[in-house]
């Protein structure tokens, strides 16, 4: 029992990160219709800026704080996010305005390629740290009720708390501020929004910077859990399952779904992985969310609006 | 002024319906094939057809294969690569456990795995479309990278996991020098063209491009989904099966899942999208486009004498090569193929302005 408690926790913690990572897809589908391949690039490529700025910013500035340090990283990167969606938007999204949707992915597709060269050119390719203090050492709770006590990794239920944070304050921003309303006036019709004079333009550079904020934390989150490297931007594929299963449109679903194939993976890797001789994570999200879909084709929230075939 | 097609008159339904209806195509394409076959084996350099003309070929078949179900019918798949890879398991496979079995029947037995791989993998196609089914692709591709890495049957219980042919022979004509390699792939890839082209040109085809353009409306004037669906993408997993078969066996000779990653997925599906949708010439312009550019643009800086380390070589070609992308979406979202059917339209009537 405790041991099975222990995977669960593992489960939803790790889903709790793919939920951060689906969080900026299902943003920017929301907001203009674009499945962006290219959120796994962006990952990577806050991590990189995160990480080296965290580095420089001292030695250019000759002191020695590492909150300080992390803060102004944190503020360099995020700047450097915003510039690139507006220039995303600039160069690319503008120009592609009512193309179809495949026109789109494949745009994203070259975006993410574009990325992952420019991060490495620009932040080199080795394997950079994040220390945010992230507590490193796994915790013990629950020590009375099962013999051992269940054995818990802080730094998973910190970035699961700010992951959740992060979740409540997307809803809030979208809920409840003017400019969130904007977003999802232009996320239901974009011809609508703009004949109400939303400036659609600056509504993509808002989302794809959000997307951007999304990218940036959890990049910090992974890259201080697995280090800053090239196989960062693969966590995106990770993510990808989640936001079908979710539903492309809803974040209610992103993290709902991220804890399902978060749990989902862990308990099947345990419990079923010595039938196929071991390995199966990488596909059993797939297959899930893929058994999932045959039933329920637009993921658990998304909106019905793909016609049925 | 020489590309007119005054004069040629079409006295037969034959004559009507031939796939180069103009004369001056009929000729540009023999002499292309000429050129193919003749000039180039005896003209071509060992390194040109290692590096460029025998990927090109083989790359260009999957293209045209994925073009089928994309392009045709409108079913997007990142599971390519799968499909290769199972085709090319399946023929190694066949070839090392059956005694005597040729070449070509590895081959086609290749395709006809990857056939029936493809159409279980497209049943979902039935329910979902759009990105849905493009991520649903995914778990093709997934699990069958998964399959030939853990399943050592699958790789003849070989312990580095990587598998290997060697020998091979058509016809008792050994393909071992690299231009009877394309000189196969050539053929290989000449009668399925050939093939395909004429399968868009039948009922089948029209049935894929009307599910393509609205499935609903197609529904209502009697062509069936599932039936449509479901050849187009055993029509189009053959191909790429066989694709995959002559990539393993002629081109790389020894290989490993990684051979048929997503990369490979992606890397197609931009040849489809780059080179033209529904378009058989496209998937060549594609294939070109995204084989060639990174051996140029690898040249670039040794030819310019601009000192960069091979990993800083590596981010700036990724970098151009999805800018490049990119850019050509932008200039032209329909692909090389539309830019080469907007030139020869151009080409009729000039120099004259109307």
């Amino acid at each position: 029992m405790g041991f099975f408690l222990e995977t669960l926790f593992g489960g939803l913690m790790a889903g709790m990160l793919y939920s951060l990572i689906a969080l900026g897809f299902v943003l920017i589908y929301k907001a203009s219709g674009v499945f962006n391949f290219a959120q796994g690039a962006m990952v990577l490529f806050a991590a990189l800026a995160m990480a080296r700025f965290a580095e420089w910013i001292p030695k250019w500035l000759g002191f020695d704080n590492l909150i300080v340090a992390n803060l102004l990283a944190f503020v360099v990167a995020m700047a450097l996010m915003v510039v690139l969606a507006w220039v995303i938007e600039r160069l690319c999204l503008s120009r592609l305005v009512n193309q179809e949707g495949i026109t789109l992915l494949m745009a994203t597709l070259g975006i993410s390629y574009f990325l992952d060269g420019l991060g490495q050119t620009l932040f080199g390719n080795d394997i950079y740290s994040i220390n945010v203090g992230m507590p490193k050492e796994p915790a013990m709770i629950l020590e009375g009720m099962f013999e051992g006590g269940l054995l818990i990794s802080k730094e998973d239920l910190v970035a699961a708390l700010i992951a959740a944070a992060l979740v409540l304050a997307l809803a809030l921003f979208f809920q409840k501020t003017s400019t969130g309303r904007a977003l999802r006036a232009v996320a239901d019709d974009h011809q609508a929004a703009q004949s109400i004079g939303i400036p659609l333009n600056r509504i993509w550079v808002i989302v794809w910077s959000v997307a951007g904020f999304a990218a940036l934390v959890a990049g910090i989150i992974w890259g201080s859990k697995l280090g800053v490297q090239f196989s960062l931007s693969l966590v995106a594929l990770k993510a990808l399952p989640v936001v079908i299963l979710g539903g492309l449109t809803s974040v209610p679903g992103a993290i709902l779904g991220g804890l399902i194939i978060g749990v989902g993976e862990k308990l099947s890797e345990i419990y079923l992985g010595s039938f196929f001789g071991g390995g199966i994570e990488i596909w059993f999200a797939y297959v899930l969310a893929l058994g999932f879909l045959l039933v329920r084709p637009q993921g658990l929230f998304g909106e019905k609006i793909i016609d049925r075939v | 002024m020489l590309y007119r097609e005054n004069g040629q008159f079409k006295t037969s339904y034959a004559a009507d319906q031939q796939i180069f209806p103009i004369a001056q195509d009929r000729l540009a394409i023999g002499l292309l094939l000429l050129v193919a076959f003749v000039v180039m084996p005896m003209a071509g350099s060992e390194y040109l057809f290692r590096a460029v003309l025998i990927p090109f070929l083989i790359l260009a078949l999957a293209a045209l294969g994925l073009n089928i179900l994309v392009g045709y019918c409108g079913q997007i798949s990142l599971g390519t690569g799968a499909f290769m890879a199972v085709g090319a398991y399946a023929a190694y496979n066949f070839l090392v456990r059956i005694d005597g079995m040729p070449l070509i029947g590895a081959m086609l037995l290749g395709g006809l795995t990857a056939t029936v791989v493809g159409v279980l993998f497209g049943v979902p196609s039935l329910r979902i479309k759009g990105l849905y089914l493009a991520v649903a692709t995914l778990a093709a591709q997934f699990f069958t990278d998964w399959a030939f890495l853990r399943i050592s049957w699958f790789t003849n219980n070989s312990t580095s996991g990587s598998v290997s042919v060697a020998g091979l022979n058509v016809f008792g004509m050994p393909i071992e020098s690299p231009v009877a390699k394309y000189l196969f792939c050539l053929t290989v890839v000449c009668v399925f063209a050939l093939a395909a082209k004429n399968l868009t040109r039948t009922a089948t085809g029209r049935q894929w491009m009307a599910i393509r353009d609205m499935d609903v409306a197609a529904a209502v004037i009697g062509i069936r989904p599932v039936y449509a669906k479901l050849t187009a993408f055993a029509v189009s997993s053959f191909i790429v099966g066989v694709a995959g078969v002559l990539w393993a066996f002629v081109h790389l000779g020894a290989w490993e899942p990684a051979a048929f990653s997503i990369d490979r997925s992606f890397q197609l599906l931009f040849m489809v999208i780059i080179g033209g949708l529904g378009s058989i010439m496209g998937a060549f312009f594609g294939a070109a486009f995204i084989v060639v550019l990174p051996i140029i643009l690898d040249q670039v800086p040794h030819l310019l004498g601009i000192p960069l380390s091979t990993a800083t070589t590596s981010h700036l070609v990724h970098m151009i090569f999805g800018a490049l992308i990119v850019f050509f979406l932008i200039v032209e979202p329909h692909g090389l193929a539309k830019l080469w059917s907007i030139g020869k339209q151009k080409l009729r009537l000039w120099p004259f302005p109307h």
